[in-house]
């Protein structure tokens, strides 16, 4: 069957079979690799991108249920070559070391700070629960919660002018 | 690629509820539903469950995804994200122990897509979402072919594990509940860790009004074959005061009355213990946000 | 932002010339999503893997059919393990000398063994067709519990071994001094006894473990894309096993997911998908799903542990320990060959004892292959395991805090460097310093005050401790090979004419930061800036030979090896500047970045300007020959002891057993910090994986040997919410035979985390129970907390 969505504001139209899930839709037919896969019972969150804005396990969805849909992966958070506050948060704070669970965790935060109605005041365990459907083996989530606190001071400074 | 995947499975979208009815009808009732996907979907990745077709029935959000005030029921429609029911303002101020309920259920992801039907129907004994609504006393409603619909109390919703009284060619579209005077509510829970299904989790529901206890429920998940109504500890509590030791004597039922398995979780005489300190907090909870 | 945004080259700013706090340069390709992992490599004409797995145990095979298979459309082959006795291949040998079916022939000895391999147009087509595959099984009893492994009249999991008459894996290792030991034990006034099991567990890396195989039929070239963590090694076991020209195999490892160990082994998909190439004339793909990395993949520990320890005025003395090692089907464990059981015997840990002795004894059961895993130190996790328990015991036996007890116990400075009485030397310490400071961090002496005061509301406060000391950075060449390949490691450097470096190691980082790390070390010697040296790895025709990142050995032994060969190139550029200034290099002095005449600080040559000339026309000094490069192969003559002091606090309900962590100080001393920044992550993610370890995860199995945790549902990681904001100190005691005085850091936190959270979560119980409940193994969940506290602790299986 024919599948369509909008991916990082791209249009992708592929003859695939119902079965595949969106996680595979997303690597093999519109060939970004950002997003990856580390478990089959949709616990460990390295698969998540954002759908219409808000975080889904891309590997417990049909492509098809994506079908008319906004898909926003890691390789959306770039634009025109200014990489954004969060990708530049992870970086400051040493957020991430093999990379495995990093695009999971940047979507993520990415959506806690644009929905939280006040991202400077967010407390540790705001943010330790949004990443909670996520898991890391390499940074024990210090840092990350770190990264997300510090793209969200980077976004309210830069709003006031400061920065 | 190799994460596991689904067999192959023939595809389809609901346009309207009556359509969704209609075509599982046409396919004899031998599809199942898509909701939120996140107990088929990865069942059907493991090859557990091999569905010939499935419905999306996605598309039924905008009809379907609701809570609202009717007169003096509230009202969730069964395509409701569990996030919508974790944020809910009405719910908040109506039923406190939704709020608490969903925030221990899966993980934020998940509880993006999960739905109320979904998890009612997938029937799952831990299932923390089951409990609520037994404890609220909540009524299911079902259409049938031909609009026909019915309304089911949670016993008679909950047959057995993974298994409800809702036929295949109908579908669940709505959970009532009533609004009385004097309410509160509390979840408690405990698990392996935080997003776990639960190793033993209890939900109570009182009314007190004028220091009396004038309604109950109480339900246990993870410690049976379904959601377990512990209805002797709710009969003991009506026309009782609350008090600590009327909550410690509930706990000890729902201790003897629940039925839990040994598993990875826990043997059964540590689920037993923890139905029956679950219970009292829960219920302690409860009382003292019912009597704020 | 940075202007390094759209710089492809990754550079950074702010980089220190050396050491010090350096963001990554790795960083660059991860936070666009443009990592490149295993499932990220395509090949033209690549075919896609999967294996058929045994539903059993311990099963004979009595046929397969695989005519079903072969006839869907999508699939281009199908092997068993005939196919691969043909090509030799049916079985392969081990790192520890013993061989592993690489699909099962004659009967399947673990559940979900390897027993068939389909290959197929894409992914979902070769899961499709493992259903097609029938086989038929004859089952047979199950081996799941070690010491019935070892009763006599035993079922024989072994039978394919000539020879083999019982289920042991090897002869039992033995170090230390028995008679001695007895003869302390016997003058001892104090003796506590526990039977300690290390629960099995998997180091469960974020990306599973996967290949591609791509034999060329025209060249004869073999291309492996595989993230592992020893490519070389690797290259040279595939040579071997598969009588392959070495010269003709190439191993790429491109970003790896994590390894923490579970990348070392060559497993059966691996030799599958090669075996697959040769065959099908193309590349194939081969990754496992979740649920067969954490079945069939190298497991960690499972270690039954009977220790005794004893003091005598007030010091601990001696200890001994018998242990019976849980191997699994097919002995595949990976330490240096005269170690067995690895470096288990540095048991003694960080005090100094009069006397030691310790057994272990290796068992085949009917459960997956491994036990020499995540973080592990080539079986230090154990030993310090066991060590850090039994003196909690101790001290609480004799009535004394265990602090204390550790401080009146430790190796002291002056005796360092120290003989062990089970034969280690450790390189340095001062032991006590460290205790300090995380005593002072944590608050301790609040700390008891706090837990009494809880006490007398009714509320369960644990606090545990651990002090360890472990060996890393293996090794000597005289003590340590693994398969007769010695554990030294290369480097290779070249300054180019522009005064930009590349330097290529052996070590594989697999997020450890070696990108930048090893450009500070470069750094550091040459005073060239690390955004201006490229670390190149993962290339086995692009780098020196090594064997690779694992035991926390890259910056023992890799970064040794770089710290040597970028003195190499300042000593070679001493001798150019000498005939550039038209002095003699006795006469020069070396300041960060340039050779300058003693005396005349304005008189010098940069080191850029040296590679320039280096690479120029102008004449060379005598007998010198061009360019600016040098290699150098590092053996290090001992191991480094890195060491820390750990501090746990956890609240425990007394309703329900649930534990959660609330506070872990970790104060780590690790010799010369290349970059803290990093260090600190490391640290951070390893103390989460002894919250995992002591909380929650464990392998087990049920009476018929099904593994019962085969996937994320029932093998439980920490959660940011699992997880305190860790309190890291530091102290420095530099490794005095290491070139730049670093010890290494990797494992460490793991080691010390576990036994720091156990004895935390003993301690509560203690405190609770008014000293009944002395004691409990891993892992401290709801349900096996609260069977303790009511004095019913078992054993995880």
């Amino acid at each position: 069957m024919q599948v369509s969505m909008s991916i990082n504001g791209q249009a992708h139209s592929h003859d695939i079979e119902p079965r595949m899930l969106l996680v595979h839709y997303i690597r093999e037919m519109a060939e970004l690799h950002g997003t990856h896969w580390g478990c089959d019972t949709s616990n460990c969150g390295i698969c998540v991108v954002l759908m219409d804005g808000v975080p889904i396990k891309s590997c417990t969805t049909l492509a098809a249920q994506a079908e008319g849909h906004e898909i926003s992966t890691v390789e959306g958070l770039e634009k025109n070559g200014v990489l954004d506050p969060i990708q530049q948060g992870f970086h400051e704070m040493h957020a991430l070391q093999c990379g495995f669970c990093t695009p999971g965790m940047m979507v993520t935060g990415r959506w806690l700070i644009d929905k939280h109605p006040d991202p400077t005041n967010m407390t540790d365990y705001e943010i330790r629960e949004a990443i909670s459907g996520g898991l890391c083996r390499c940074t024990g989530y210090v840092n990350i919660v770190k990264a997300i606190r510090w793209a969200a001071a980077y976004e309210a400074a830069a709003a006031t002018g400061g920065n | 690629m190799a994460m596991q995947t689904p067999a192959p499975v023939e595809y389809s979208r609901a346009t309207s509820v009556d359509d969704a009815i209609q075509q599982m009808a046409n396919l004899n009732g031998e599809a199942r539903f898509l909701a939120g996907g996140h107990s088929l979907i990865p069942m059907m990745k493991l090859r557990l469950a091999n569905p010939g077709h499935l419905i999306d029935i996605n598309p039924l959000e905008p009809e379907l995804s609701y809570i609202r005030q009717e007169g003096d029921e509230i009202r969730i429609g069964a395509m409701t994200r569990h996030v919508n029911m974790l944020e809910s303002d009405l719910l908040a101020q109506h039923f406190p122990i939704f709020h608490e309920a969903e925030h221990v259920l899966a993980d934020p992801v998940v509880r993006n897509r999960g739905t109320m039907g979904g998890s009612l129907c997938q029937a799952d004994p831990a299932e923390d979402l089951s409990g609520v609504v037994t404890a609220l006393k909540g009524q299911a409603v079902v259409r049938g072919p031909g609009g026909s619909e019915r309304v089911l109390g949670m016993e008679e919703f909950h047959v057995g594990p993974y298994m409800t009284a809702v036929e295949p060619t109908e579908l669940l579209i709505e959970v009532r509940f009533k609004v009385k005077r004097g309410h509160g509510s509390a979840h408690e829970k405990v698990e392996r860790r935080a997003g776990d299904f639960a190793i033993v989790a209890a939900s109570a529901a009182l009314w007190i009004e004028n220091g009396t206890i004038t309604d109950c429920g109480l339900a246990c998940s993870a410690v049976g074959p379904t959601t377990m109504h512990i209805s002797r500890a709710e009969q003991a509590l009506i026309g009782q005061a609350p008090s600590e030791d009327l909550f410690a004597q509930a706990g000890a039922m729902a201790s003897q009355d629940c039925s839990p398995s040994a598993d990875g979780r826990g043997p059964v005489d540590y689920k037993r213990h923890v139905a029956g300190v679950l219970s009292k907090r829960a219920l302690s909870r409860a009382a003292a946000n019912a009597l704020r | 932002m940075a202007s390094w945004l759209s710089d492809a080259t990754g550079g950074v700013t702010d980089a220190p010339i050396g050491f010090g706090r350096m963001k990554r340069k790795e960083d660059a390709r991860f936070i666009r999503g443009k990592g490149n992992y295993m499932d990220d490599v395509r090949l033209p004409g690549m075919l896609h893997g999967a294996l058929l797995r045994s539903p059993y145990a311990h099963a004979k095979i009595v046929s397969i059919d695989t005519s079903a298979a072969l006839a869907h459309p999508k699939v281009a082959a199908v092997v068993i393990a005939k196919d691969l006795e043909t090509l030799g291949l049916a079985w392969m040998p081990t790192i520890s000398y013993d061989t592993q079916a690489v699909l099962a022939g004659d009967k399947v000895r673990f559940h979900l063994q390897e027993v068939a391999f389909v290959i197929a147009l894409d992914a979902y087509s070769a899961q499709d067709a493992l259903a097609l595959i029938e086989v038929e099984y004859e089952v047979l009893p199950a081996i799941v519990n070690c010491r019935k492994a070892m009763d006599p009249g035993a079922p024989l999991i072994r039978d394919d071994k000539v020879g083999q008459t019982d289920n042991l894996a090897s002869p039992t290792w033995e170090a230390g001094d028995k008679a001695a030991t007895d003869r302390v034990f016997g003058e001892a006034d104090t003796i506590v006894t526990r039977d300690i099991h290390h629960t099995r567990v998997h180091p469960c890396p974020m990306e599973t473990c996967g290949m591609v195989a791509d034999m060329n039929p025209t060249t004869g070239q073999l291309n492996i894309y595989n993230g592992n963590q020893a490519p070389h090694a690797h290259r040279t076991v595939y040579a071997q096993v598969a009588g392959l020209p070495e010269h003709r195999i190439r191993i790429l490892c491109n970003d790896i997911g994590g390894g923490f160990g579970n990348k070392v082994p060559v497993y059966p998909g691996y030799v599958c998908a090669i075996a697959g190439s040769i065959v099908a004339g193309a590349p194939v793909k081969w990754i496992e799903d979740r649920s067969e990395n954490l079945a069939t993949t190298g497991f960690a520990r499972d270690y039954i542990m009977h220790s005794q320890l004893c003091a005598k005025n007030g010091k601990i003395t001696g200890l001994r320990v018998d242990v019976i090692a849980d191997h699994g089907a097919f002995d595949s464990t990976a330490q240096p060959t005269k170690f067995p059981a690895g470096f288990f015997h540095i048991v003694t840990g960080s005090y100094d004892l009069d006397a030691a002795h310790c057994t272990v004894t290796a068992v085949y059961t009917n459960k997956a292959p491994g036990g020499v895993a995540y973080r592990c130190s080539f079986r230090i996790t154990e030993a310090v395991y066991l060590v850090e328990r039994m003196v909690e015991a101790l001290a609480w036996e004799m009535n004394v805090d265990p602090i204390e007890l550790r401080m009146r116990s430790f190796i002291r400075p002056e005796q360092f460097p120290y003989e062990s009485a089970t034969g280690w030397t450790y390189d340095s310490g001062d032991y006590h310093k460290t205790m300090k400071v995380a005593m002072e961090i944590a608050g301790y002496e609040d700390l008891r005050k706090e837990q009494q005061e809880k006490l007398a509301k009714g509320e369960i406060m644990g606090i545990g401790i651990t002090f360890f000391t472990e060996g890393v950075g293996a090794g000597p060449r005289k003590h340590m090979d693994i398969l007769g390949l010695a554990m030294n490691d290369g480097a290779d450097l070249r300054v180019h004419p522009s005064g930009k470096a590349v330097v290529s190691i052996s070590a594989q980082t697999q997020g450890q930061g070696h990108e930048t790390t090893f450009a500070q070390i470069v750094a550091e010697e040459l005073g060239i800036s690390p955004n201006e040296i490229t670390v190149r790895h993962g290339d086995t025709d692009k780098t020196p030979y090594g064997l690779g990142t694992y035991g926390s050995r890259s910056t023992p032994v890799s970064g040794g090896a770089v710290a040597v060969v970028s003195r190499k190139v300042r000593d070679k550029a001493r001798l150019i500047a000498a005939r550039m200034l038209e002095t003699r290099p006795e006469d020069l002095a070396w300041e960060k970045g340039r050779w300058y005449v003693r005396g005349d600080v304005s008189k010098g040559a940069a080191i850029e300007d040296i590679a320039e000339y280096a690479y120029s026309g102008s004449p060379m000094p005598e007998g010198l020959e061009g360019g600016l490069d040098a290699q150098a192969v590092y053996d290090p003559p001992n191991l480094t002891y890195p060491y820390g002091a750990y501090i746990a606090v956890v609240d425990i309900d007394p309703g329900t057993g649930h534990v959660h962590c609330r506070r872990f100080i970790a104060v780590d001393d690790c010799g010369v910090r290349i970059n803290p920044m990093v260090v600190d992550g490391q640290i951070h993610g390893g103390l989460t994986e002894g919250i995992g370890q002591a909380l929650m995860e464990l392998i087990s199995f049920d009476e018929q040997g099904n593994c019962m945790n085969a996937s994320f549902m029932d093998y439980l990681l920490p959660t940011a919410l699992e997880c305190p904001e860790f309190e890291l100190g530091e102290t420095v005691t530099p490794c005095p035979h290491h070139p730049i005085g670093a010890k290494g850091v990797g494992e460490s936190p793991c080691v010390g985390s576990p036994p720091c959270l156990a004895n935390a979560v003993i301690d509560g119980l203690r405190v609770w129970t008014n000293g009944r409940v002395k004691h409990m193994d891993i892992p401290c969940n709801p349900a096996r907390t609260w069977a303790a506290m009511q004095g019913n602790a078992a054993p995880p299986q």
